[in-house]
């Protein structure tokens, strides 16, 4: 017997697509999420191009549809230990990771994040500020509750603590807490697993890591966002003041061999939308974008950058930056490249500089391929092998794909392969 | 019994609260007529917010509830499910829009807008206090849908909703399936015939027990509302009704044919990229120089967007050329390489490595083609690189051409009233989540009607929204918000004006006996098709018209509190 239920791996907004559209199909979801709240990378984002959506906002109803959604079961801070069986009738065991915090009992106050000593890198915010040991993901999450990190928290490091079991009035902390195994029936099963972000620490020419003022593009999501490390003000980390101008460096590591050698397909977009938020942030400020072909290829994508460049004081230039420098007095980076209209080179100072980094599939996506048992290509992106007739397909028949975890692709392409994704898994019940 | 109002008043990040003093408007609304409560949040729609707005309603006994945030187009669904979640009727509810009517349209004047905000929320405070119980209606939903258009896009959504049991009407106006396609050589990305991908979806949706293929038809009127639409189609000059649930528009697009521009109606041996590939398929004799310019059509003052895969089809060619005589010399004149994403810059680089060129040029300084009688032998373009002008020999040009809306875009957005852009495209709902899907209900959009994609895009949205239009189906009821119009027929004096001036053609007439059993016709409005836009009360000259939710004496409350 087939059970009309499917299995989503991976809550971003291609999961969450995906798990709606089954849901309200009338088939019964499970929607798995290592992070502690459904969101993926989206949550991150201040605004989205072409509209400029804030990205929060029309991402919020959505996490909490999903939430609320009688056909949606979360499992969230879980991942997937094993698939066995077969399309329509497949088995899924599943690790609920131990929050430390009774789900049920957390009201999400936050005194005890407040009062907890323990301070960790901010990875929500791509390293920028710092969380506390115990900590909600971010403002938003879905569900509310708090988390404990059990690599940093000093009580279940045998250190003498236990300051948020005692604040917390819920009496919802419990260091005993263990994981939990579920094992579940499905019909069929939709990885929809995202992408990380490339680290650029090992491109040096460009000076991440060493030159203060210059950031990847998602730390710079992350500064312009109401909710981010600086409450949404646009400052340079060496200095707090604000800038006046701004260089965007594109291809950081995609369209390049020594790299990834393909193109990541929202860059383009993603600078623009950047500067022109930036525009909006600090007006009298101008951006210049380094590239080296301008992909503004999707609905209204023209439109939005011939807008940067009209309204918004942004100048694009055509050209790879070979070396990015850092001028000792006032910590402006300075950008060393080749004016390919002029034949020149040039050298020009900036007041920061962003980068945008190559997009590369989930690191987890290797053992997750390796539990769904479907192939990944070179690069760690799910592989199709049915070609373009089944763009969701994998190498396992009633596993799916969607999202970013297949090819780099926008938030209108990703909801797309999602719904797609969502059909598929409902001919499969039909069917079986 | 009493009204107890709830005020709720987001700072949604900085996009309110960076502007309107939220804290102030908070205070000032807990001084207003039948407020038994406020507070501010700094996203009202987190889950923090609505479990706050949960525990309120019930600790503090309300029986209406304002919310004052973003705009009710993505968030009033939201609220409403959570009155109703903690008891309370979801139309007890007002939204006030602050950031769309205010912080975002006075982002200079802080202390202006903090007052206007304080205005807002005393309207919404006075209008919520009259509104009343509502129940939603419900219609049942035929499990049967129309699929226009029987290129890629429209043989995808056909195939997966028939495998999924339902019903399928597929219409075409041609005399064959496949659109486009069948008129394609070869696909990118790789580079097998068409017929690979397009003969399989043919038989098989051709055979299939649910899908009825209608060819040479045409559609020429929509009736109904989602769950029950009434469809003519003309057939061999016989006309037929279907009744459907749902209607997927797939009616794809077309090749630009760039009359006068680069010697397109002079020389023979200047052609697009379609014309190139239905003209040569495998046999490239002669063509041993040849140039290819890129967007010709596109990127411009006239057509701004870019035609998105046009690239790659160029490339696709040059390749195929290249295989078949590696001694061809070919040139791409290209203002970007659209190669996006993970398979197409691979294609990209194939391309270079066997030695196509590209030349970028500018688009203030066109290439110019030159040639005599009929033929052209001869492109002159400014190489922005070597900064001067080159001239290469010719055997043929082809001209990479954008698509274009197709030519029945306009008329079929009238008979469905479905919305097309400033580009000519069908638009969509919502650029970002909702792209496959009409602001009206029950109809959605797949492919090239949309906006031009490539053949693995078209199929993804074909089964896009094919789940889009399962969803009803699959529940087999649509519910429809009880905010619609209702006609008053004791005074209406049957003028017309409001069955003329109804955008979603759901007023009609009726028979109806008045107090001295006289007869006579009176319009009637169908609850089930009034998407309660309040242009026929508006317009209603005997204000026989009342749009629930928005009721004279509601509206009247709002203006008096100003
Ligand atoms: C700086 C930047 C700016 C951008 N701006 C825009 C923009 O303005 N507009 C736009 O359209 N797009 C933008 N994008 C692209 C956008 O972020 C992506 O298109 C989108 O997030 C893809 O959604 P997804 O759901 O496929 O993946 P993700 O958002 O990455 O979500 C994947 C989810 O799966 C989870 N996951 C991963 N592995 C596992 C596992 N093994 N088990 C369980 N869960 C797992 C992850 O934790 C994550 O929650 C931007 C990207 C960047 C980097
Ligand atoms: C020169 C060229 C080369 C290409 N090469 C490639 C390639 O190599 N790889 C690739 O991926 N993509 C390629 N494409 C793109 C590809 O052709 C399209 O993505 C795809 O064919 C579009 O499919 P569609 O179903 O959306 O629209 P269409 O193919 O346009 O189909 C729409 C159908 O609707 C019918 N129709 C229209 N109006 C009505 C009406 N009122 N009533 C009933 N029926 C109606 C039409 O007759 C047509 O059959 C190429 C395009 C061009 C122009």
């Amino acid at each position: 017997m087939t059970r009309k239920a499917a299995l989503v791996i991976g809550g971003g907004i291609a999961g969450i697509q995906a798990s709606i559209d089954l849901a309200n199909m009338g088939i019964q979801v499970y929607l798995v999420e290592k992070n502690p709240s459904i969101g993926g990378r989206m949550a991150q984002l201040d605004k989205t191009f072409p509209t400029n959506d804030c990205a929060m906002c029309i991402l919020a109803p959505k996490m909490i549809e999903c939430a609320n959604h009688e056909n949606i079961r979360l499992l969230t801070y879980s991942e997937l230990d094993e698939l066995t069986g077969d399309a329509g009738r497949f088995k899924a065991k599943i690790t609920k990771k131990a929050r430390f915090i009774e789900e049920d009992k957390c009201v999400g106050c936050g005194e005890c994040a407040e009062k907890c000593p323990t301070k960790v890198n901010d990875d929500f915010n791509a390293g920028l500020g710092k969380r506390k040991a115990i900590y909600k993901f971010f403002p938003q999450a879905v569900p509310s509750t708090y988390v404990i990190d059990p690599d940093y928290c000093r009580t279940l490091n045998g250190k003498k603590c236990g300051v948020c079991e005692k604040i917390c009035k819920a009496k919802a902390v419990n260091y005993e807490q263990k994981d939990e195994v579920l094992t579940i029936e499905i019909g069929a099963v939709i990885l929809a697993s995202g992408f990380d972000l490339y680290n650029v620490a090992p491109l040096t020419e460009y000076g991440w890591g060493k030159i203060k003022n210059v950031l990847t593009a998602m730390q710079f999501e992350r500064m312009i966002c109401a909710s981010g490390p600086t409450g949404g003000h646009l400052k340079r980390p060496s200095d707090d003041k604000e800038p006046e101008r701004l260089a965007f460096i594109q291809c950081v590591g995609s369209r390049d061999i020594r790299h990834k050698r393909y193109c990541s397909a929202v860059c383009c977009m993603h600078a623009t939308k950047e500067a022109i938020l930036a525009h909006e942030h600090c007006p009298g400020l101008s951006s210049t974008i380094f590239y080296m072909d301008m992909r503004a290829v999707g609905k209204g994508f023209q439109e939005y950058v011939q807008r940067a460049k009209d309204q918004y004081a942004v100048e694009y230039i055509r050209a790879r930056p070979g070396r990015v420098t850092e001028n000792e007095e006032n910590q402006n980076p300075v950008i060393h490249y080749e004016d390919t209209v002029n034949r020149e080179f040039r050298a020009e100072e900036f007041d920061m500089v962003i980068l945008s980094q190559a997009l590369v599939p989930a690191e987890s996506n290797r053992s997750i391929a390796e539990k769904l048992n479907i192939g990944l290509d070179e690069f760690g992106f799910v592989s199709n092998p049915q070609g373009m007739a089944n763009p969701f397909g994998t190498s396992r028949a009633g596993v799916f794909g969607c999202g970013f975890c297949q090819s780099p692709m926008d938030v209108p392409d990703s909801v797309v392969r999602a719904s797609a994704a969502a059909s598929k898994v409902a001919e499969v019940l039909a069917s079986a | 019994m009493s009204v107890r109002t709830g005020v709720f008043i987001c700072h949604c990040g900085t996009n309110i609260g960076g502007i309107v003093n939220v804290p102030e408007v908070v205070e000032y609304a807990r001084t207003l007529p039948n407020v038994a409560f406020t507070e501010g949040n700094l996203y009202t729609c987190s889950e923090d917010g609505l479990s706050s707005i949960r525990k309120n309603i019930k600790e503090h006994d309300l029986n209406r509830v304002v919310v004052a945030s973003c705009t009710p187009r993505t968030h009033e669904i939201l609220f409403r499910q959570n009155c109703e979640l903690a008891g309370l009727n979801k139309y007890l509810f007002e939204f006030v829009n602050l950031r769309e009517h205010c912080s975002w349209v006075h982002m200079d004047a802080h202390d202006d807008a903090t007052l206007k905000a304080k205005d807002l929320v005393r309207m919404g405070i006075a209008k919520v206090s009259l509104l009343t119980p509502q129940e939603d209606l419900s219609t049942d939903v035929i499990r049967a849908c129309l699929i226009i258009g029987g290129g890629i896009s429209g043989l995808s959504a056909s195939l997966t909703l028939a495998n999924q049991g339902y019903h399928v009407a597929l219409i075409e106006k041609n005399d064959r399936l496949g659109g486009l396609l069948k008129d394609i050589n070869r696909v990118f990305p790789s580079n097998e015939p068409s017929s690979h991908l397009l003969d399989p979806l043919i038989n098989s949706s051709s055979k299939h027990q649910n899908i009825d293929v209608y060819l040479e038809a045409e559609l020429t009127d929509v009736k109904g509302f989602i769950g029950d639409f009434t469809v003519t189609l003309s057939q061999d000059s016989k006309t037929k009704e279907l009744k459907v649930g749902t209607i997927i528009v797939s009616t794809g697009a077309q090749e630009l044919k760039p009359a006068g521009s680069f010697g397109y109606d002079r020389f023979d041996n200047v052609m697009t990229q379609l014309e190139f590939e239905q003209r040569f398929k495998s046999d490239f004799d002669g063509l041993n120089r040849v140039v290819m310019i890129n967007c010709v059509g596109a990127r411009m003052e006239e057509r701004k967007y870019c035609g998105r895969f046009c690239c790659i089809t160029g490339i696709k060619n040059a390749v195929l050329l290249k295989e078949a005589n590696p001694g061809a010399e070919i040139s791409i004149l290209q203002r970007d390489i659209m190669a996006c994403g993970k398979v197409f810059e691979d294609y990209y680089r194939t391309a270079l490595e066997m030695g196509i060129r590209f030349i970028r040029y500018n688009v203030d300084r066109p290439p110019d083609i030159t040639g005599s009688d009929n033929v052209a032998d001869k492109v002159r373009v400014y190489h922005e690189l070597m900064g001067r002008d080159i001239e290469i020999d010719v055997d043929a040009v082809l001209l990479t051409t954008p698509l274009i809306p197709g030519e029945d875009n306009q008329q079929l957005s009238r008979i469905m009233k479905i919305p097309v852009g400033n580009d000519g495209y069908f638009l969509e709902a919502h650029q970002k989540l909702r792209p496959v899907e009409f602001p009206s209900d029950g109809i959605f959009l797949a492919g090239c009607a949309r906006y031009p994609t490539d053949i693995s895009e078209c199929i993804s949205q074909g089964y896009a929204a094919a789940t889009k239009a399962a969803i009803p189906m699959a529940r087999g009821l649509v519910i429809t918000d009880a905010f619609t119009c209702e006609v008053d027929p004791s005074r209406c004096s049957a003028c017309g004006r409001c069955v003329e001036i109804c955008p979603f053609g759901a007023i009609d007439w009726a028979d109806w006996r008045d107090m001295k059993g006289e007869t006579g016709s009176v319009a009637m409005v169908n609850p089930t098709e009034c998407k309660g836009c309040g242009l026929c009360s508006s317009s209603c000259l005997s204000s026989a018209i009342t749009l629930k939710g928005f009721t004279d004496e509601e509206i009247l409350a709002m203006v008096n509190t100003v």
